[in-house]
Formats: structure tokens, C-alpha cells, sequence
């Protein structure tokens, strides 16, 4: 068996006997998407990075299709982490899909959380009657296909690079350009997974403190779809950032990292 | 050459360029812009507005470069483009598809790369673009061909599992006053079906036929010769009374299908009589069988034939045996007794040594032979393993 910290390549720093604060990466990356981020956290809070399986340096062996076909094995292995590792009154942190993994983890073990961030949230991606999502089915079709175009350039000579050296430091280098990229299977799953689920109805079973951080310009999660979430889960909040793109943990570290460090340093549950 | 002859020349290729910086950026021949770090186009060239179709004043200022792109694009950009433009500085050969100005698509590759200013903060993105239709057809076509190769092996796989379920001999029927037990392991892991064989069946009323074989070697064609031999020794016990007949026509098939494989077969008809049963053993090339009788003692019966599928005719005998109420019959497959650890075979003498222990059961005694041949070499058996035991009833 595995050990947890192998499978998902978990990297933690900051204060041993701090509030763990962990942060889970969305699709396409991996844990560098925190980089500007969760270093500035290290000074009062265990900070715990990690890699979903079957992204970044996390072990493809234990990728199975069965338990990844729908974000609930994610969810699993959050609440795993958090058990194995022993965290509890957990900061959570989630980028994207991770922001519904976050809140599916919540659901199922709301004891080990006492707080949620998310970052860029959308609950439903597709489009459904009054909803506005986004996208359609077409447009999710396009974006498989664009998966699909830009993984020829990935070939099964540079597998075992990407693909995990946690015995093997040394390939340090060459997996920091393993940035963004992963097995095609795995990837194309991931993103059926990440880009039809509808979580829409997980929403209200979380009271957990949650802040939700929305960009202005975010051509995969628009501004209402923040709100929705906000509006649907009953403990939460939203500060809007002045930023364009899915990405303000790059795009705008300094004010991602603000807006966190207000809402987890504060001690009083959230409030509208 | 002189020196003044270089210059000449150089004038020369200057002339006939006729190219200052201006013409190098805007006809270019790849598509050519700059965005702010949020991506908004502050400058392109000719180049991308001849692909594109769109006017200079529709795009500078006024659109992000993700807003050009298909749906399924600005996904890609999103979460691909932007984190590895953002993290590396550069971001190569990222396919994208554009959508032009009448609305049609055009797939272009794209390079890109981040320009910082002197404290670290994003300043200016410079992206290359080029038309990629030709390619993207081709790569199209792989990725088909990629999908039906995939698609055709799993089929493969399916099938071969399929097949290699139905060459796994069955469990034995279970025969009026006859104790029957059977166990087969195939060599390594257990994944893929080898070489042994047994087969119980009946002719008649208290008419019976027990087989038991290897043929050498593994894979898929000793798989075919191993259900060949099942069928053809199924059809030819019915017509011949005597083992060594049957085992004469499997030879004529073996030698008639040009198989380049040789087996061994110990072909047993039993019949019942009024105390117990009797039986007529042909060994063709195959160890003979232990018979254990009630006191423990313990011999091998049957007369050692030749191999089937290597002669014309081979030389076989016909031994006939009593089996009485207690008696065990123990027939194997050289996997056991050839069973290796390191250097040492398990052997006969391992054999017979479980074989004289009490039996109560001819299962009993089945899984007390595979467990000791399995546990000698580690549970990684190197050759299958096939055992049919029968047992008179006390």
C-alpha cells in the first residue's frame, strides 16, 4: 500500500502545531497553482499541498477509473488526507473543481472542516433551462477535442517522467515541466468528470464558513455563477476580484491571498 | 574577393529584400500578436488579420485574445495557457482553434511568451500563430486510427480472456459411487491458460472416461491443441473400447494437422461393476498414476507408450486395473513432480509421500498435492499444474 503522502505528492510547511490550511488544485495543474499563494500562509498555519491522482507528481498507479468517474472519489480522497494526516479544524482551500470537491469533503465529514474557500466555484459548467452555466454540451465536446489536439505533443517516451519519481528527487527539474500536462486518459476523464457534473444540489447541505472568491472576468465561471453559490449555500460569502481569467491565484496573487488571509485569520463565522 | 566587392553584394541582397522592420512584423508569414498580461490585443499584424478576417480597429483595445477562440479553446486557456504562460513564462505548440470573422474555424498553433518588467510584474504576452489546418487534418486522422487501434485491441483482450475462460477445464460431474476431484493452475501468475488438460466424462451407465494431458508449450497455439485434443479424445472414446485405439486416432489427428507439437495423454475407461469398479489404462508419453490402496501402500500403474504427434502408430499398451471399495487412483501432469526450487524438483518421492498419508476424500487429497506444489516454489508455478483424483467409496 501506498502511503497517502506518496499518492498525492503532499508537501506540507508552516507551523506543525498551527491550523492546518490545505490547498487543492483545480483542472489542468497541479499544486505549483498555489505557489504565490500558500507560502504566505506558512507563518501562522500548517500549510498542506497536494496533488489530485493522476495530476502533477501524485502516484498514477492507484489511478482507477471506477473511483474517479465522478467527484465524489475526489471528495474521498480529501477527507482521506485529512484523516490520515490527522488535520483537523481544516482551512480548505480549492481552486475550481476543486471548489466542489471542497464542498462535497464538507458534506461528508463536516467535523474536520472550519472553513471553505473557494476559489472560481461553479457547481453546474452546462447551460440547464434558467440556469446559466456557461457552456453547452457542444462547447464541452470542443473542449475534449482541444484536449485531445494538444496531447499529441504528449508521448509515452516522457510517461515515466511525468508520471511520478517520488523515489527519485532528482527528476525534480524535469517534472516542474510536466507543469499542465498528464496522462491523456486520465485528463480526459478528469475533465468529463470536472466539466458535466452538476453539484447544484450539494450546495445547501454545507453550513461550514465559506468565502467565495469570484473574478470579475472569468470566462469559465461567470459572475452569476458565484452568486448562485453564494445564494444557495447558507453560510456564505463573496468578494468580487478585479481580475481577468480562471486563475487569480495567478493572475492576482496579492489580492487572492487578502481575501483569504481576512476571512480564515477572522475568528467570527461568516456572515453575508 | 575584395572588400568592396562585399559591400556590393550586401547592397545587392539589401536591394532585393527591400524589407525594413515594419514589413518584417506585418508580413510576416505566421500571425503575430501582443496582448496586455489580461490579454487584451494591443498590437497584430497583417499576417493574423488576413487568416483571421477581422479589421485591425475591431480587435485593438477591444477583444482578449481567449475571446477569439471556440468555447472548447477558451477552456484549454483557462486552465492550460494561462497557468503555463503564468509559471514558465512561455507556453509552445498549444493548438487552438480560432473563430474568424465570418464565423468559420481556423486551427492554428500558437507560441507565446511572457515579457516581465524589471520587478517580476507581467508586462506584455507576444504570441505567434499559425495556420494549422493542414496539420490538425492529419493529426485528426492519427487520433482516429489511435481510437480504432485502442478500440481493437480491447476487443483483442475481451476475446482472448473469453477463450481463455472456456479452455480452463471444467469442474469433474460428480459419478454414482465414484469420488471424483480435479485442480488445474496455470503457470506464473495464473493469468494465462497453458498447455494441461483433463477431461471427465461419461460413455454409458456406470461407463466412464477420464483424461488427463499435456501438451508442450504455452500460449495461443498449444491453447489449439489443447482443445483439439479435448474434442477429438470426447468424439473418439465413444467408438473405441480401448484407450490406446482412441489415443491412436488423437495421434492420427495430431500427426494429419501438421501440428508441430507433441502431447502426452493418460486416457482411463472405467467401468462398474458389482464391487467397485474396474478400469483400462493407456499412458501415451504421460507419468503414470499412483494407486493408493487402503493400507497405505502406494504403486504406479499403467505401461510407460510413447508421446502422441511425433511417429506414425506409436507403441502403446492397454493395462488393466481394480479398483476397490478405499482404492484412490491419483493422476497428475508433469507440473508437479518437474515443480522446481532452485535447483531441486519436488519429485516423486515428495508425491508419494502425501499420497500415503490417510485419505478420506479424493478432494481432500487434491488440495493437499496443489497446496505442497504451489507452497515448494513459491506460489509462481513455472509449468501448469493439472490433478484428477477418483476414489472408491468404503
Amino acid at each position: 500500500m501506498v502511503s497517502i503522502v506518496t499518492r498525492h505528492n503532499i508537501s506540507i510547511s508552516g507551523q506543525p502545531g498551527g491550523q492546518p490550511i490545505l490547498f487543492a488544485h483545480g483542472f489542468g495543474c497541479d499544486q505549483n497553482m498555489w505557489r504565490y499563494v500558500a507560502p504566505r500562509f506558512e507563518n501562522e498555519f500548517r500549510v498542506v499541498l497536494f496533488d489530485h491522482v493522476g495530476a502533477g507528481n501524485s502516484d498514477p498507479s492507484v489511478y482507477d477509473p471506477q473511483r474517479y468517474s465522478s467527484l465524489s472519489g475526489y471528495a474521498g480522497d480529501v477527507v482521506a488526507i485529512c484523516t490520515e494526516l490527522g488535520l483537523r479544524d481544516v482551512v480548505f482551500v480549492g481552486h475550481s473543481v476543486s471548489a466542489m470537491i471542497g464542498v462535497l469533503a464538507a458534506a461528508a465529514a463536516p467535523e474536520l472542516f472550519a472553513k471553505l474557500v473557494l476559489v472560481s466555484p461553479s457547481p453546474r459548467y452546462l447551460n440547464d433551462d434558467d440556469y446559466v452555466g456557461g457552456f453547452s454540451a457542444d462547447d464541452i465536446y470542443d473542449m475534449l477535442e482541444s484536449l485531445e489536439s494538444n496531447y499529441l505533443g504528449w508521448s509515452s517516451a516522457i510517461a515515466p517522467v511525468i508520471m511520478g519519481h517520488a523515489d527519485r528527487p532528482e527528476l525534480g527539474k524535469e517534472l516542474t515541466e510536466s507543469f499542465c500536462r498528464a496522462d491523456p486518459s486520465i485528463a480526459r476523464q478528469f475533465a468529463r468528470v470536472t466539466f458535466l457534473s452538476d453539484n447544484r444540489e450539494d450546495l445547501p447541505a454545507v453550513a461550514t464558513p465559506t468565502l467565495i472568491l469570484q473574478c470579475a472576468n472569468d470566462a469559465i465561471a461567470p459572475v452569476s455563477v458565484g452568486e448562485f453559490v453564494r445564494d444557495r449555500m447558507p453560510n456564505a460569502s463573496m468578494v468580487l476580484l478585479n481580475t481577468t481569467g480562471h486563475c487569480p491565484n495567478l493572475s492576482a496573487p496579492e489580492e487572492t491571498t487578502a481575501a483569504i488571509d481576512q476571512f480564515v485569520r477572522r475568528s467570527a463565522p461568516a456572515l453575508r | 574577393m575584395t572588400s568592396s566587392g562585399g559591400e556590393a553584394l550586401e547592397a545587392f541582397y539589401e536591394a532585393l529584400l527591400d524589407d525594413d522592420a515594419e514589413q518584417l512584423y506585418d508580413r510576416a508569414p505566421c500571425g503575430y500578436l501582443s496582448t496586455a498580461p489580461d490579454g487584451t490585443i494591443i498590437k497584430v499584424n497583417q499576417t493574423f488579420l488576413t487568416l483571421t478576417g477581422y479589421r485591425r480597429g475591431q480587435l485593438i483595445g477591444r477583444v482578449r485574445f481567449a475571446q477569439l477562440l471556440s468555447a472548447g479553446g477558451r477552456i484549454y486557456h483557462e486552465t492550460h495557457y494561462a497557468p503555463l504562460l503564468s509559471m514558465h513564462g512561455q507556453a509552445h505548440e498549444i493548438a487552438f482553434d480560432i473563430i474568424r470573422a465570418d464565423g468559420s474555424r481556423l486551427p492554428i498553433l500558437v507560441n507565446s511568451v511572457l515579457e516581465r518588467d524589471p520587478h517580476g510584474a507581467p508586462m506584455v504576452i507576444r504570441t505567434a500563430v499559425f495556420d494549422a489546418r493542414l496539420r490538425r487534418e492529419y493529426e485528426r486522422e492519427l487520433l482516429r486510427a489511435k481510437q480504432r487501434a485502442e478500440d481493437s485491441e480491447a476487443r483483442a483482450t475481451a476475446l482472448a480472456r473469453t477463450l481463455q475462460q472456456t479452455l480452463i477445464p471444467p469442474t469433474p460431474p460428480a459419478i454414482p459411487n465414484l469420488d471424483v476431484a480435479a485442480a488445474y493452475r496455470p503457470a506464473g501468475d495464473g493469468s494465462e491458460v497453458g498447455g494441461d488438460f483433463y477431461d471427465v466424462f461419461q460413455i454409458g451407465t456406470g461407463d466412464w472416461v477420464v483424461a488427463i494431458g499435456d501438451v508442450c508449450g504455452k500460449g495461443v497455439d498449444a491453447a489449439v491443441v489443447t482443445a483439439l485434443a479435448r474434442y477429438t479424445l470426447r468424439a473418439t472414446t465413444v467408438q473405441h473400447a480401448e484407450p490406446s485405439k482412441a489415443l491412436w486416432t488423437l495421434n492420427d489427428v495430431l500427426r494429419q494437422h501438421n501440428i508441430d507439437r507433441f502431447c502426452t495423454v493418460l486416457l482411463l475407461r472405467l467401468r462398474q461393476t458389482d464391487g467397485g469398479w474396474t478400469g483400462v489404462i493407456s499412458c501415451a508419453g504421460h507419468p503414470p498414476p499412483l494407486l493408493r490402496q487402503p493400507n497405505g501402500t502406494l504403486h504406479a500403474v499403467g505401461k510407460p507408450g510413447l508421446v502422441l504427434g511425433v511417429v506414425d502408430a506409436p507403441r502403446l499398451h492397454d493395462v488393466q486395473i481394480s479398483l476397490l471399495p478405499g482404492d484412490t487412483l491419483l493422476l497428475y501432469t508433469d507440473g508437479v513432480t518437474e515443480a522446481r526450487s532452485g535447483k531441486d524438483f519436488y519429485g516423486e518421492e515428495r508425491l508419494a509421500a502425501v499420497a500415503a498419508r490417510s485419505v478420506d476424500s479424493a478432494e481432500g487429497l487434491t488440495s493437499a498435492v496443489l497446496s505442497e506444489v504451489l507452497k515448494f516454489q513459491a506460489d509462481r508455478p513455472r509449468d501448469d499444474i493439472a490433478v484428477v483424483t477418483i476414489r472408491v467409496p468404503v
